[in-house]
């Protein structure tokens, strides 16, 4: 029996060297490397364990996987029996487990009585009961009867990790499992065990609070009920829940997660098991952020503003579809379409086709956040199309990892996870940013420290050794020449580059044809072959022609009047570039059709909204930041809940010109047929950086969002709120004093749109730049109008009855 | 085989301020310094392994091999950590040594960096002797002033900086990988072998851990050869050491002799047992060695022969008990002992001291149920070999020992309290001397 592969979420091609034992008399030849607890499972034998896992390094604390081993590969063997969690398989090693060694199934039975003598058998009210692996493995390995009799440990119980995470001490086991995951995988060694012997116990620090950005994973892997979440503590049984596999739909990293309801509601979430994209760790964001669609401000049926009233009113679906309908159709392809950055590719994909068959306009973009034709350009030529050229477990592999307008900790967990692991195995990791953060520390960064806005300069001057990834994130659209000096430093480094949005939506609207100017499958606009193509594929004479508008424009052109309709699929308005100009093309557009989950800034304006469902109550795909097609079932079925796919069929219909599919599999079935463009495509873009001067009395602004915000994706997520990363604004003790801000003390940012205060931290960073978190306490789009390397005011002191962060 | 004391270690412990430096040079101290510095330190190495020097510390290891493991061609610092972290009970040799004579620890320190080429040394003392630390650190003081630590060392060009840390008091940092992870600022537990110390221990850097005894027996073997050295003790156990004498003896305390002595003859040297008192049980080395009995008086105290009987040299603790005391009581308060200091990383240890203990108890007040010494001892035998280190296997010594030796004081356990067999205060050294029994 041979076994080239064991479950670590290696992909590596490189030769295998094999070691061959025997495990119960069976000979199984197994990587170099494997420990004996791993090569027992290949050959069908589980061993009882605790604290081993995995991803974990070895700690050999529970002793519950103890087996025999009469031979160690050297003729001799262990006098005791061994912890198989932590010795590597050897040669010639022969290995007794309890299938086949008495000594071994005593002292794993042992065992299992030691770790049941103190804990409190409350099963009945654990939420672990049912999914326990202590209570399946005493089952399995453990005697019906106790034999104690005397007195338990007991501890005061719960007591709070973090808002979020709260500890019964004595159900504990003391694996260290928590521990060790927020030490060695995190990176957040904010829980201990403290104390000693019986009173051995998981503790914080108290002025050091567990606020990990992925503290829940410490729940998901205890193996006994010990951590809970304030969230689902007491809300259900493991055995009344339906578990459904999904899709994380908060960042872009495609994160497989495992969604548990009953009844139609959703209880909590999982991280899914894919060694390939997340490995069995999700962000708490992921995990803890699923009540926004129930969050009460639902909209539940079709309304239609009323003429006379301008109220919104409840419709029945045919006729608001055939008011928004006619509405569109008296727009005469004067339509702007901004399906945003959240649906699903199937959605973006109707979106997509509606756009440019029904409303004949190639007035599409999905960015509802800073762009700018450059990033356009660099997405149609590097980024529509290519699949897997970068990957997670490319990261592991690289020589360096060069970080641009992107801080992985807060914008893709995952990603940082990723890089963090490869980064304790040699891998380098480099950040163009302003400051060294928290993240870049753990990940034992290096800083290539810039000013926002001064990236091209930084990226032009970097050398790199071969096999080098760049990782770039949107923010650098808001960087005139930084996709063109990106695409350079590249090339120049024969290095590969992914981009990563942050949103889970974007990849997949680029490949589904979402912006002006790059129709589905990566064709570019400008191509009359793939316009041909197209148009052959769904069936018209031809797809428009004329270049589109961005975003920007579109909103320009409404508030000028040369658009007359939007047709709106979810966009929060202080997520774009300019929140102002938009409210007031809003103000001006007349007619908008609005395809929404929740009430919004754009429900109160919109003249038609049409409730679609949410991610948890539809099926569909997001394309990850790797490419990764990432399929998803609907995990809740509602059937008064339609897709954007289905609406947008029927707006079509009701047009007379049907989509051609009116359900996400007939979308895909089409997508697939449509397949990727192979002709010519975009050149890159060749901008060169902005040299306009700054503003006298101005700083720079560096800003990202934090991974635990105001975002509404969080809604309804008090716990998790409570362990979001205090909003500071950060800037060097130089720039503070040049604008007598006490170190430490309030201060202020401001703009011609408003202004905004902040306690302040001194930080490292360049002087005369400024760090503020983008939607922490005040969004800094929605009060300043201004996001990543624009230029603000700082002052000292707060500013009474204005936003204060 | 002699049956005399040979006083070494403890040859100058009766001087007037012996701890001084003074005092040690007047005595000849430091001499064997000079010669080792001269010496190349593959010599040194060569020196202690032909010695035959075994760890002092219990386990019995050559002293000169544990040198030899050190990579040398190993590109990170080497480090000499000195284990003075005694805590046994029974166990008292190490801290009267380093209180009258620390200059002896000291000297052994610099030789045996010299020998593993260690340029930085550690003595980690025991938390609890608060003026052992303050005497040792005023001995590395006067010894850094006279040129003996710090940089080129009486002109050899050798550098050796020795810092006194003390622990804060568990049991469990005298496990050697514990006391590196306390050493290194961390909760003492002990670390998962391998790597082994000698490849990656404190700072993840070769490391020596040896105990005082066997560091402080270093200058008198280059300074009186291994010849000298190789006239005392036994064929596999060379040398003198220190026997710690106490309990119901006469004369309690600390006689350095040859290794094979029996303990017939260290009760003749002590005064024998006290009076009108006779021998009913004893440990050779500390509470974690299997109890022996008065059959055993004659056997060879060395390595082997105290393995032979079924029980471990261990740290030579020879804890004597009379007839008035209660084994159940006494294995009672051991057991309470390990309890109190499992250091809790693995199951057996932490969760089977709390089981022995409940059990224990029961039997002392003579409330114990049918089947409580088979269970006492398949607990044993569930945390025997089972548990992350020694300390678990220490724990269950006393108990399967007494129960082997003395399993009818075990079954009185089930009706009787040990207080009425044994009257606590009979036991005591300040009882009057008509004990029950007699």
């Amino acid at each position: 029996m041979t076994v080239d592969e064991v479950s670590t979420g290696s992909t590596g091609t490189a030769p295998v060297e094999l070691v061959t034992l025997t495990i119960d008399d069976v000979e199984v030849s197994v990587p170099k490397g494997t420990l004996v607890i791993r090569a027992a499972e290949l050959i069908g034998t589980e061993i009882p364990r605790f604290c081993d896992h995995p991803l974990l390094d070895p700690v050999g604390a529970c002793r519950q996987c103890l087996v025999e081993i009469t031979d160690a590969g050297n003729g001799r063997g262990f006098p005791k029996p061994q912890a198989s969690c932590t010795i590597e398989v050897a040669a010639g090693m022969v290995v007794k487990t309890q299938v086949t060694s008495p000594v071994a199934e005593k002292a794993q039975r042992g065992n299992m009585e030691f770790l049941l003598i103190n804990h409190p058998l409350d099963c009945p009210v654990c939420d672990k009961g049912g999914e326990c692996p202590l209570q399946n493995q005493s089952m399995t390995h453990g005697q019906g009867e106790t034999r104690f009799t005397e007195v338990k440990r007991t501890f005061p119980k719960p007591i709070k990790v973090s808002e979020q995470v709260l500890l019964d001490r004595e159900r504990c086991v003391l694996c260290a499992r928590c521990t060790r995951f927020s030490e060695q995988i995190a990176g957040d060694p904010f829980i201990a065990l403290v104390e000693r012997g019986s009173q051995q116990q998981v503790g914080i620090y108290e002025e050091e609070p567990f606020n990990s950005y992925f503290s829940g994973n410490t729940i998901q892997i205890c193996p006994v009920g010990a951590l809970t979440s304030a969230d689902y503590r007491f809300r259900a049984r493991p055995f009344d829940l339906v578990s459904t596999p999904s899709i994380a739909e908060h960042d872009s990293s495609g994160s497989a997660i495992r969604v548990d309801h009953r009844r139609g509601r959703v209880m909590r979430r999982l991280a899914g098991d894919d060694p390939e994209v997340n490995e069995e760790w999700i962000t708490d964001k992921d995990r803890f952020a699923f009540s926004y669609a129930t969050a009460g401000d639902r909209i539940t049926t079709p309304l239609v503003r009323n003429p006379e009233t301008e109220q919104l009113e409840p419709a029945s679906w045919p006729a608001a579809l055939a008011v928004a309908a006619k509405g569109l159709a008296a727009a005469e392809g004067k339509v702007g379409v901004l399906p945003g950055g959240r649906l699903t590719s199937e959605d973006a994909f109707a979106y997509s086709k509606f756009a440019r068959t029904v409303l004949r306009t190639n007035d599409i973009d999905f960015r509802a956040r800073a762009h700018s034709e450059e990033e356009a350009q660099f997405l149609a030529s590097r980024v529509a199309t290519t699949s897997l050229d970068v990957t997670f477990g490319d990261l592991e592999k690289a020589s360096t990892v060069v970080l641009v307008g992107l801080e992985p900790e807060d914008e893709n967990g995952s990603i940082f996870l990723r890089l963090r692991k490869a980064s304790r195995s040699g891998v380098k990791v480099v950040a163009i940013a302003s400051h060294a953060t928290r993240g870049l520390r753990k990940m034992n960064g290096e800083l290539v420290q810039t000013v926002p806005g001064q990236e091209p300069v930084a990226l032009a001057a970097l050398e790199l050794g071969q096999d080098a990834i760049f990782l770039a994130g949107e923010r650098l659209a808001s960087v005139p020449g930084g996709f063109s000096a990106l695409v350079a430093a590249a090339d120049k480094a024969k290095a590969r580059i992914a981009w990563v949005p942050r949103r889970a939506g974007e990849r997949g609207a680029i490949e589904a044809g979402c912006l002006p100017d790059l129709l589905p499958g990566g064709r570019p606009l400008d191509d009359v072959e793939a316009r041909t193509d197209l148009a052959a594929a769904w069936g018209v004479r031809t797809v428009p022609a004329r270049r589109g508008r961005n975003t920007t424009e579109i909103f320009e052109d409404t508030r000028l009047g040369t658009v007359h309709a939007l047709l709106i699929g979810g966009v929060e308005i202080t997520d774009l570039p300019d929140p102002a100009a938009a409210r007031r093309a809003l103000a001006k557009a007349e007619f908008i059709v609005s395809l929404e989950v929740r009430e919004s800034e754009v429900t109160e304006v919109a003249d038609v909204v049409l409730p679609v469902a949410p991610v948890v109550e539809k099926p569909g795909s997001f394309v990850n930041w790797e490419g990764r097609v990432r399929t998803f079932d609907a995990v809740l079925h509602e059937p008064n809940s339609l897709t954007d796919i289905r609406i947008l069929a029927g707006l079509a219909e009701e047009l007379g010109q049907p989509l051609g599919f009116r359900t996400v599999a007939q979308a895909r079935a089409a997508m697939v047929e449509l397949g990727p463009w192979d002709g010519a495509r975009v050149p890159v873009p060749t901008v060169g950086p902005d040299t306009t001067a700054a503003p006298k009395r101005a700083v720079v602004l560096d800003t990202w969002r934090l991974m635990i915000d105001d975002g509404r994706g969080q809604d309804g997520q008090l716990e998790l709120k409570a362990t979001a990363r205090p909003a500071v604004l950060r800037a060097s003790a130089a720039t503070l004093k040049a604008f007598d801000v006490d170190p430490g003390g309030m201060a202020t940012l401001s703009t011609d749109a408003g202004i905004v205060s902040f306690p302040t931290e001194v930080a490292e960073l360049p002087d005369g730049v400024v760090w503020a978190p983008a939607n922490s306490g005040a969004s800094l789009r929605a009060a300043l109008g201004v996001g990543y390397a624009d230029h603000v005011t700082l002052s000292s002191g707060s500013t009474d009855g204005q936003v204060t962060a | 085989m002699t049956d005399t004391l040979t006083p070494v270690l403890s040859a100058d412990w009766g001087t007037d301020r012996a701890w001084t430096l003074k005092a040690y040079k007047q005595a000849g101290g430091y001499s064997a310094l000079e010669t080792a510095l001269k010496m190349a330190p593959d010599d040194v190495i060569a020196m202690v392994k032909d010695s035959g020097l075994r760890g002092r510390g219990g386990a019995g290891f050559p002293t000169g091999m544990k040198w030899s493991f050190i990579p040398q061609d190993n590109p990170k610092p080497k480090y000499l950590v000195v284990n003075a972290d005694e805590s046994e009970p029974g166990t008292c040799k190490d801290i009267p040594l380093m209180m009258a004579t620390p200059h002896t620890l000291i000297e052994g320190v610099i030789i045996a960096a010299h020998a593993i080429r260690a340029k930085t040394a550690f003595i980690y003392v025991r938390g609890e002797v608060l003026h052992v630390v303050r005497r040792l650190r005023a001995a590395a003081r006067e010894a850094k002033e006279a040129g003996y630590l710090g940089t080129d060392i009486l002109g050899s060009g050798i550098d050796v900086e020795l810092i006194i840390h003390a622990g804060a008091g568990a049991y469990i940092c005298g496990e050697e990988t514990a006391l590196l992870d306390s050493l290194e600022g961390r909760r003492g537990q002990p670390r998962l072998r391998p790597p082994f110390p000698a490849v990656e221990g404190l700072y993840a850097s070769p490391t020596v851990v040896n105990n005082v005894e066997s560091i402080a027996s270093v200058p008198s073997i280059v300074k009186n050869g291994i010849d000298w050295f190789g006239s005392m003790g036994t064929e596999k156990s060379k040398g003198y050491t220190l026997y710690s004498l106490s309990g119901h003896v006469a004369r309690p305390g600390q006689y350095e002799a040859p290794l094979g002595i029996t303990l017939r003859e260290l009760l003749d040297l002590g005064g024998g047992m006290r009076p009108g008192s006779e021998l009913k049980f004893w440990t050779p080395g500390g509470s974690s060695t299997p109890i022996l009995t008065a059959e055993h008086l004659d056997i060879p105290l060395d390595y082997e022969g105290v393995g032979a009987a079924g029980s471990m040299l261990g740290t030579k603790a020879l804890q004597v008990f009379d007839q008035t005391t209660s084994v159940v009581r006494c294995v009672l308060r051991w057991t309470e002992f390990y309890k109190h200091e499992s250091c809790g990383k693995c199951t057996p240890c932490r969760e089977g001291t709390w089981w022995l203990v409940q059990t224990l108890q029961r039997l002392d007040e003579g409330q114990g149920k049918d089947g409580d010494i088979e269970l006492l001892l398949d607990l044993c035998e569930n945390i025997l070999g089972r548990s992350f280190c020694a300390l678990g296997d220490g724990a269950t010594s006393p108990i399967t020992s007494a129960i082997q030796h003395f399993r009818s004081e075990f079954e009185s356990g089930l009706h009787t309290p040990s207080r009425e067999l044994f009257p606590p205060a009979a036991s005591t050294l300040f009882a009057p001397q008509t004990v029950g029994g007699k």
